[in-house]
């Protein structure tokens, strides 16, 4: 079995553990989701650079050396990931304060739906 | 010294609608907010909204010199930090990205006056927030390198998560964790398909990627095409395209009025993204990967309209009818784009640069209706009269005229621009019968809630219970609206523009040029796709080999 193989199949495996979260009713494991889906998305970003062995990842006089590139690109991938997720965990605590429900939807399943602005009408 | 600082000018000019609502940004949370209604009116939120709204004027002024000079044929091309491309990132202002910025600086201003009438006081940092908008927003038009793209979306979307949720309460809660979830999920998208295009091509520099992919061998240009078609997922939800448009009309209409007016432009960061990598980099010299999304865009574009101008059929509140004709709009757009020539991508910009500042007004006229109606609010039910019938009824006559194209407005010349370029192509009998056909629907649905706000008063409510709007946010959505219209008495030289611009982006070879120096970009073939030191390459060996 080569590394590709496994390092492709642990992408999908959590590729699919992500997006089976995210389909989830309640904000936390969506969460959850997000932030599996964001490990996948960042090492599939790394392996694009191809899979190296034996390879230095900064540039030196000799030698071979990995493709700096992605790594720089997961980096920067990372960071904004981070962010965004702090801001979803923080949005989904103000969520469930203002609704009393931590449904994605706002409202328990079953309760009156949609928004209410229309609901009126 | 002045000579100097001339040249200071010239120099960074490409750099400067980023930069300058960054630190404006920065300015403005070290300024402070204490946020609350016991802050309204006090001096330091005047002072706020004074630093705010010369930054916002100053940067509408830049953006207008860039379309100045992009209008004289010129590829503005800045190296940050001096690094060449395709080593460094470049920010390339051509026509298309200097009309971006000119239309998003252009709404700014009068948003933001209209902000300053009392919406920047109902929550916290709102100014702070609109400034990393336009950040993100001016980042996202001037980037020439896909991944800097990436990173300028994040900016502005994470600005409108915080906008989205501005004054608080249920509905925005509700709306803001679908929004916010379903642009993660797309950032994580746009992500695969910008690391699966680096894969295939070794560069994300647009000008590099437009070259490379025309020396593409079938099987990797499969690939590239995979990658691509990841990005139009993306592009297109935040274009709010079928089937990715259901987010919009529940986002928009939970948005306070100035957020929704700016949102105006974020659907059309998406189009603009589709222009540059299906448009461009995928356009009609990209060898086998040319036009992976012709057989889609056109289809999509014309469903879009169709759903959107049902949907505001169907609408139940004004504020939901105009966030349906966004989604509509959006789709005409896509409609010119699809087509695939020079003049139908012409005609889209033009009725672009409508749409948004149509749309903008639109939001804006929502809340002076919903406000002067008392507890029916925005809803499209009788209630009581609104405090000044002529000026709302007027300036709703005017926006609902033109969003559905009647002449001599510019959403007819648009509409009419885009019928006339896809004349001469095979799928002409479909775009005129769905442009013609959703009109008149349109119409009609904006006649029903124009008669039902206007005219449908409640008989035991004679008199107005609302008073009249103040005089800021009167003459701010005039002003909008003011500006959608005149978009008809400059069609002419507009319409020059556009058409240079849409000629300008199918002139690969020029940008590839102004960009890396020399046609063809050799001087990065040697160290791209990347080989490693040796030139050897780690994949599985191939069976029988020692």
């Amino acid at each position: 079995m080569s590394l590709e193989f496994l390092v492709a199949t642990g992408i999908g495996a959590v590729t699919a553990a992500g997006i089976y979260l995210i389909l989830r009713g309640r904000t936390w494991p969506v969460v959850l989701g997000m932030t599996l889906l964001g490990y996948a998305v960042n090492v599939f970003i790394f392996a694009m650079g191809r899979l190296w062995q034996d390879a230095a990842p900064i540039l030196s006089a000799t030698g071979r050396v990995a493709d700096p590139l992605p790594q720089a690109l997961v980096l920067t991938a990372i960071v904004i990931g981070f962010a965004t997720t702090g801001f979803v965990v923080e949005l989904a605590l103000r969520s469930r304060h203002e609704t009393d429900s931590d449904h994605v939807d706002g409202h328990e399943p079953g309760h009156r739906t949609g928004y209410g602005r229309d609901d009126a009408a | 010294m002045s000579e100097l600082l001339s040249l200071f000018f010239e120099t960074h000019l490409p750099v400067l609608p980023v930069l300058l609502p960054m630190f404006t940004a920065v300015a403005l949370l070290l300024m402070g907010d204490d946020g609350g209604e016991a802050n309204h009116g006090g001096p330091l939120l005047q002072r706020r909204r004074l630093l705010s709204f010369v930054s916002v004027v100053l940067g509408a002024v830049l953006a207008w010199r860039l379309m100045g000079e992009a209008a004289l044929g010129a590829l503005n091309v800045y190296p940050v930090g001096g690094w060449p491309a395709p080593f460094g990132i470049v920010l390339v202002v051509d026509r298309l990205s200097a009309m971006m910025l000119a239309l998003t600086w252009t709404i700014a201003v009068p948003v933001l006056w209209y902000a300053a009438g009392g919406w920047d006081s109902r929550g916290r940092h709102f100014h702070t927030m609109f400034h990393f908008l336009l950040m993100g927003l001016s980042g996202a038009f001037v980037t020439g390198d896909l991944f800097n793209l990436f990173v300028f979306f994040e900016v502005l979307l994470i600005a409108s998560y915080v906008l989205l949720v501005h004054g608080q309460g249920r509905e925005r809660f509700k709306a803001g964790v679908h929004y916010v979830v379903l642009n993660l999920v797309a950032s994580a998208l746009f992500l695969v398909g910008l690391a699966i295009i680096y894969g295939v091509a070794g560069t994300l520099n647009m000008a590099d990627l437009a070259l490379r992919v025309a020396r593409l061998d079938p099987e990797q240009a499969a690939l590239f095409k995979a990658g691509a078609m990841v990005l139009l997922v993306v592009f297109g939800l935040k274009a709010a395209i079928v089937p990715l448009y259901l987010w919009l009309p529940n986002t928009y209409a939970a948005a306070s009025a100035p957020v929704a007016a700016m949102f105006a432009i974020m659907t059309k960061v998406g189009v603009y993204s589709i222009i540059r990598v299906h448009g461009v980099i995928l356009g009609e010299g990209a060898g086998h990967a040319a036009l992976a999304a012709e057989p889609w865009l056109l289809p999509v574009a014309l469903l879009t309209i169709g759903l959107g101008v049902l949907g505001a059929l169907a609408a139940r509140s004004l504020a939901r009818l105009v966030s349906y004709l966004t989604v509509a709009s959006v789709g005409t757009i896509l409609a010119g784009i699809g087509l695939y020539t020079p003049a139908a991508l012409s005609a889209a910009l033009y009725y672009m640069m409508h749409s948004v500042l149509a749309a903008a007004a639109l939001f804006l006229l929502v809340e002076l209706v919903a406000t002067q109606r008392g507890e029916a609010g925005d809803r499209l039910q009788p209630a009581a009269p609104v405090a000044q019938p002529v000026l709302l009824g007027i300036m709703t006559l005017l926006g609902a005229a033109s969003v559905a194209g009647l002449p001599p407005l510019p959403g007819f010349l648009g509409k009419l621009m885009i019928l006339e370029s896809s004349a001469m192509t095979p799928a002409h009998a479909w775009v005129w019968s769905v442009v013609l056909v959703t009109s008149v629907m349109t119409l009609v649905g904006l006649a029903r809630a124009g008669s039902i706000l206007f005219w449908n008063v409640l008989p035991e409510s004679r008199h107005s219970i609302g008073a009249g709007s103040s005089v800021r946010l009167t003459r701010a959505t005039l002003g909008l609206l003011g500006l959608s219209l005149a978009l008809a008495v400059g069609a002419s030289p507009l319409k020059r523009y556009t058409d240079a611009a849409a000629l300008q982006l199918a002139d690969r070879a020029a940008y590839a040029q102004a960009v890396l120096g020399k046609v063809g970009g050799r001087a990065a073939d040697t160290t791209r796709p990347y080989r490693g030191g040796e030139g050897e390459v780690i994949l599985p060996k191939p069976k029988g080999t020692p």
